[in-house]
């Protein structure tokens, strides 16, 4: 737009003060960007400095409980001789139970609705339910087994019905990661299997299902390390605070080696176990809290470890 | 040497596929059973609670005390618990999620991104018993040297770490739905003058706001079925407050109180886990539906 040529004295003032106003703006402008910046990063880093300190408190509280006698000690009534060995066996066997169950079935479903489902109400169903599933909180998983297993089969509280409950509760978890890794094989491997004369069920696992391990074992890795943290469904089917025995070995010297009777016995974990004193007063069992916590912590920060490391390394690889 | 299969070997491939897709399809319908098991056993007990506690009182009376000789069975002190819970932990995780999902959208160097994300997303991965220590031992005698005179239980310390804990849904989820806006809309911001800021607040956010809502509503879904944290550092006092600064009960924290108590299978206060269970259920599942339609609802196609 031409713009006249400003003649009076007025009119040259006002033109300095908007220039003047629009300048201020400016820097104004300028400023928040500017603050935004640090607020930004500092909003960011809130959560990780509550990380730290998290994991600071606890090696402060827990670092001088955690001995070899600590993780080879059944829990005791004195805090300075109570250890976590019935936790981590009993942690250890439940998510045997769990991978076993939750494993195959959530990587079979995932191929099937990646790889097979016709597009059909059913099929709509099944993948609405579960994407809801992922959303349900974990205690009512508990209800769900403390209702239906405990009770409506007679599992009893045992550590089968621990580990199917755990299951059930990384179901999603899995389908979705298995679902997402297969989808991200593309399509040409599949027409290439396929026009060579494979069957489905070849190129599926010839192809797709090798090209997507990795990501399906990030999702199963992360699924396990959830698992393990779980205290609340664990608690609802009545889990045992006060374990001073180990259940019968899965394996034996005789024939035939191995049983299942395990499977049966009553049971605690180790966030139960972290639950169970950090619930009673006194500071002595706070620091067996704290040291149960840390193990239960590297467990499962470890297994996110590698899950993330899996991914980084996957995406680097991956260039179809 | 392309080798023919017989009829024999084509007819008994055939057979293998057929039997392996249906034993996929078996794996995937499981995951119904799962749902359809859940229901029918909270609706069951649930109707066997009824039929001693008439649904009016059961919305409507102000106390909860099902474990006591004389019982009464108000839902709202654990309603209002869960709410109080969720709220702090919500004005919490809110402002500082959506500003680490702005800044790590629009601002960081993607070398940061990459590096503090992952790291961020492991604020999910701690273990809820953790977290729980956590509020009890480290928040709430930090608070109280703030705030003199506030009880060792309360659901401020508890829904402060429900916040830091759901971090991560908002944040990771509302940068992905950031990210997802196309380059050319912000390029078309920053041409007309508009600083970065501008960009990211006025044109950005508004563009993803359907990923945002959707993660928030999924945070908030997390933060009513949290279990453990309250269990532990709120107290298990059913308790009709607006205050966070009292002890309170959520329905979460009744059920593992009843569930670590001995309570017979038949009685009154063993089916009043799953009414209340019933109620958790319904409530995450109307936040879960709401967050799927938000996001079908408001998806922009660039």
């Amino acid at each position: 737009m031409p713009r006249a040529t400003p003649t009076s004295k007025i009119e040259l003032i006002a033109l300095a003060d908007r220039a003047e106003a629009s300048r201020a703006r400016n820097a104004w402008r300028r400023r928040i960007e500017r603050s935004f910046r640090v607020l930004g990063l500092v909003a960011t880093l809130i959560g990780l400095v509550a990380l730290a300190a998290l994991i600071i408190d606890l090696a402060i509280e827990g670092w001088p409980r955690l001995t070899w006698e600590f993780l080879t000690n059944f829990p005791s009534r004195r805090a300075a001789r109570a250890g976590i060995l019935s936790a981590w066996v009993g942690s250890l066997l439940v998510i045997l139970v769990t991978g076993s169950i939750g494993i195959p079935l959530g990587v079979a479903a995932g191929i099937y609705l990646e790889a097979y489902a016709p597009k059909n109400r059913l099929t709509d169903i099944i993948e609405i339910n579960v994407s809801n599933l992922a959303g349900v909180p974990s205690i009512i998983y508990g209800l769900l087994a403390l209702g239906l297993f405990v009770y409506g089969f007679g599992t009893g509280r045992s550590i089968f019905t621990a580990g199917l409950t755990l299951a059930l509760l990384i179901l999603p978890i899995i389908i979705v990661a298995t679902r997402e890794s297969i989808r991200a094989v593309p399509t040409s491997l599949r027409e290439a299997a396929l026009g060579l004369g494979a069957t489905d069920w070849q190129v599926t696992r010839d192809h797709v299902l090798p090209a997507a391990t990795p990501g399906i074992l990030t999702g199963i890795i992360i699924g396990i390390s959830r698992a393990l943290g779980e205290t609340a469904p664990l608690i609802t089917i009545g889990a045992l605070t006060f374990i001073a025995f180990l259940p019968e070995a899965p394996v034996q010297s005789t024939f035939p080696f191995v049983n299942f009777r395990w499977l049966g016995d009553s049971f605690t974990v180790l966030p139960i176990q972290a639950f169970n004193w950090v619930s009673r007063p006194g500071n002595d069992f706070a620091a067996n809290a704290a040291a149960a916590s840390i193990v239960l912590l590297a467990i499962t920060l470890g297994l996110n470890a590698i899950a993330i490391w899996l991914r980084a390394r996957l995406r680097r690889r991956l260039k179809w | 040497m392309a080798s023919r299969l017989t009829a024999e070997q084509r007819r008994r491939q055939r057979l293998r596929e057929r039997a392996i897709v249906g034993a996929l399809f078996a794996a995937a319908a499981s995951s119904v059973l799962i749902t359809i098991g859940i229901v029918a056993t909270l609706l069951y007990e649930s109707i066997g609670f009824f039929r001693h506690v008439p649904l009016g009182s059961f919305l409507t009376d102000t106390v909860w005390t099902p474990l006591f000789d004389n019982p009464r069975y108000g839902v709202l002190p654990l309603l209002c618990g869960t709410m109080l819970s969720t709220f702090v932990a919500l004005a919490v995780a809110a402002p500082l999620g959506l500003t680490a999902a702005l800044y790590l959208s629009e601002f960081a160097a993607p070398r940061t991104r990459e590096v503090i994300k992952p790291v961020l997303e492991m604020l999910s991965g701690v273990p809820t018993v953790v977290y729980g220590f956590f509020a009890l031992l480290f928040v709430t005698p930090l608070l109280q040297r703030l705030m003199p005179g506030l009880p060792g239980f309360n659901i401020l310390s508890a829904g402060i770490v429900i916040g830091i804990m759901i971090i991560p849904y908002i944040a990771s989820l509302s940068e992905d739905a950031m990210r997802a806006v196309p380059q050319a809309l912000r390029d078309g911001s920053l041409a007309m003058g508009a600083t970065k800021f501008e960009t990211a607040v006025r044109v950005v956010l508004p563009a993803a706001i359907s990923g945002i809502a959707a993660a928030f509503v999924l945070a908030i879904s997390r933060a009513v079925g949290e279990t453990m944290v309250v269990a532990i550092a709120a107290g298990q006092q059913p308790n009709l407050t607006l205050d966070p600064r009292d002890p309170a009960a959520t329905i979460t924290a009744f059920i593992v109180q009843v569930a670590l108590g001995d309570l017979p299978h038949d009685s009154v206060g063993y089916q009043s886990i799953f009414a209340v269970g019933l109620v958790l259920f319904l409530m995450t599942l109307g936040f879960n539906v709401f967050g799927f339609w938000l996001r079908r609802r408001f998806r922009e196609a660039y």
